[in-house]
């Protein structure tokens, strides 16, 4: 079966639907799906819950959904770089759902493993364990957190091949393996499209039985959110 | 004369020990990567993904696929080592670093921890900081000790949201340090011309006052 899709529209064809969940990858705006994101806004989906550590910035990435309010639930760990979508929450236009960070990695990854819950000590004692199961293990106390999954998850990663292998670089890995994992339906885009056999088997991170969809990145903005630098010589 | 920021993480780079994995979180803690003493070797955890951080970059080294957890862009060393956000919070909550440096908008007497929300006015979320109060092995809180309004930061209880329960074991603030253990808060340093009294008047958090301090 063929994986390949011409470009993000086409690959997103026949999956979306109104009220559907997608996870998205990244870190910031460090290794997100952007064309598979502007292909999303393109289709006119709507009420979609979206599961991804950060929302974006007000231009870029996810914000380009919050813009067009197609947006209606977030499930994220921090959403402090984004403007419209603290107006939105605080006017509640917008639910959200905070997972501490790690609790949402583990809840993405449990999901896509097939794990429908687990015990973590992370948030213990605050607002994020209210209404949940708690549970004592040698005497320290845990609390039970459920498995995600998705409808479509959307990917980013440096290099794939046309069976789906993923290759991530440097910090942009992030989110991005775990939800592949966790998608019913897994979408990536890669900055370069490989033939099957040009990938090391041994260097490969996401192995393509979890990827059904790949396409070719393009015109990718790779858009920096803090632009830091020391002098040189420094 | 009360410790500047830069003060405050000179001597939060104090707790850093030969060998350790550390977290810092965005803010002054970042700063404490400038002041790690000499002949200490530390390694330093990014949890988005990334062990082992270089410096920020040059203008040519600039990576967009390189940035640290508040996301400014940064380099790697020759041991750095990437991996899956899953496999980093294991790190953290698998208890496998040694050392947390964290802001803090709130921090109680028995250790709690408040630094993710104002109910109302301000969401921006918790981000990893409640991952890595639970899972990290000693937890340092480096704020201003007022609020810019001059109310107390630390408190006998937190009245803001909590990121942990009794995780905190040291507060540095401008004027002084501060243990926590089971016993409650101890201050154990004062900076230079600050007086007992006036931390006194300051905070509403109870203390002991280390002895030798005067």
């Amino acid at each position: 079966m063929k994986k390949t899709y011409v470009d993000a529209a086409a690959a997103l064809e026949g999956v979306t639907f109104d009220g559907m969940t997608i996870m998205a990858g990244g870190f910031g705006l460090c290794g997100i799906p952007e064309n598979l994101i502007i292909a999303l806004r393109d289709s006119g989906t709507e009420n979609i819950t979206a599961i991804s550590n950060n929302a974006g910035v007000d231009d870029f990435g996810l914000g380009l959904l919050l813009q067009t309010r197609q947006i209606k639930k977030m499930v994220s760990s921090y959403v402090g770089e984004n403007k419209e979508f603290e107006r939105q929450y605080l006017a509640e236009e917008l639910a959200l759902e905070f997972n501490p960070q790690g609790t949402l990695a583990e809840r993405i990854r449990a999901g896509g493993a097939g794990i429908p819950g687990f015990y973590t000590k992370t948030g213990v004692g605050t607002l994020i364990a209210q209404g949940k199961e708690h549970k004592d293990f040698d005497g320290e106390t845990y609390i039970m957190e459920t498995g995600l999954v998705a409808d479509v998850s959307l990917v980013k990663a440096w290099k794939g091949d046309k069976e789906g292998n993923l290759v991530f670089r440097k910090t942009a890995r992030n989110f991005n393996p775990m939800m592949a994992t966790a998608g019913k339906i897994t979408i990536a885009e890669v900055e370069e499209l490989v033939e099957i056999g040009e990938l090391n088997p041994d260097h490969i991170h996401t192995s393509g039985i979890f990827v059904q969809r790949i396409i070719q990145s393009k015109d990718l903005e790779k858009r920096i959110e803090k632009r830091t630098i020391r002098a040189q010589g420094e | 004369m009360a410790w500047t920021r830069e003060d405050m993480a000179r001597r939060a780079a104090q707790e850093l020990r030969d060998g350790f994995y550390v977290n810092l979180g965005i803010g002054i803690p970042t700063l404490v990567a400038n002041f790690i003493p000499d002949g200490i070797n530390v390694t330093l955890q990014s949890e988005n993904g990334m062990l082992g951080m270089g410096p920020f970059p040059t203008e040519d080294e600039i990576d967009p696929d390189l940035i640290n957890a508040g996301k400014q862009t940064i380099t790697e060393l020759p041991s750095t080592s990437y991996f899956s956000s899953s496999d980093s919070f294991g790190m953290i909550r698998g208890g496998h670093i040694a050392l947390s440096i964290l802001g803090a908008m709130q921090v109680s007497e028995k250790g709690d921890l408040a630094n993710w929300m104002i109910p109302g006015k301000m969401v921006k979320g918790m981000g990893g900081a409640m991952d890595l109060v639970a899972g990290v092995k000693k937890v340092v809180i480096l704020m201003d000790h007022n609020a810019r309004d001059g109310s107390a930061k630390f408190l006998k209880e937190c009245n803001l949201p909590l990121t942990g329960v009794a995780v905190v074991d040291m507060v540095i603030t401008d004027v002084g340090l501060f243990t926590i253990d089971e016993n409650g808060a101890t201050l154990t340093e004062l900076a230079p011309g600050i007086t007992i009294e006036e931390i006194r008047e300051r905070t509403e958090a109870n203390f002991k006052v280390a002895d030798g301090l005067a």
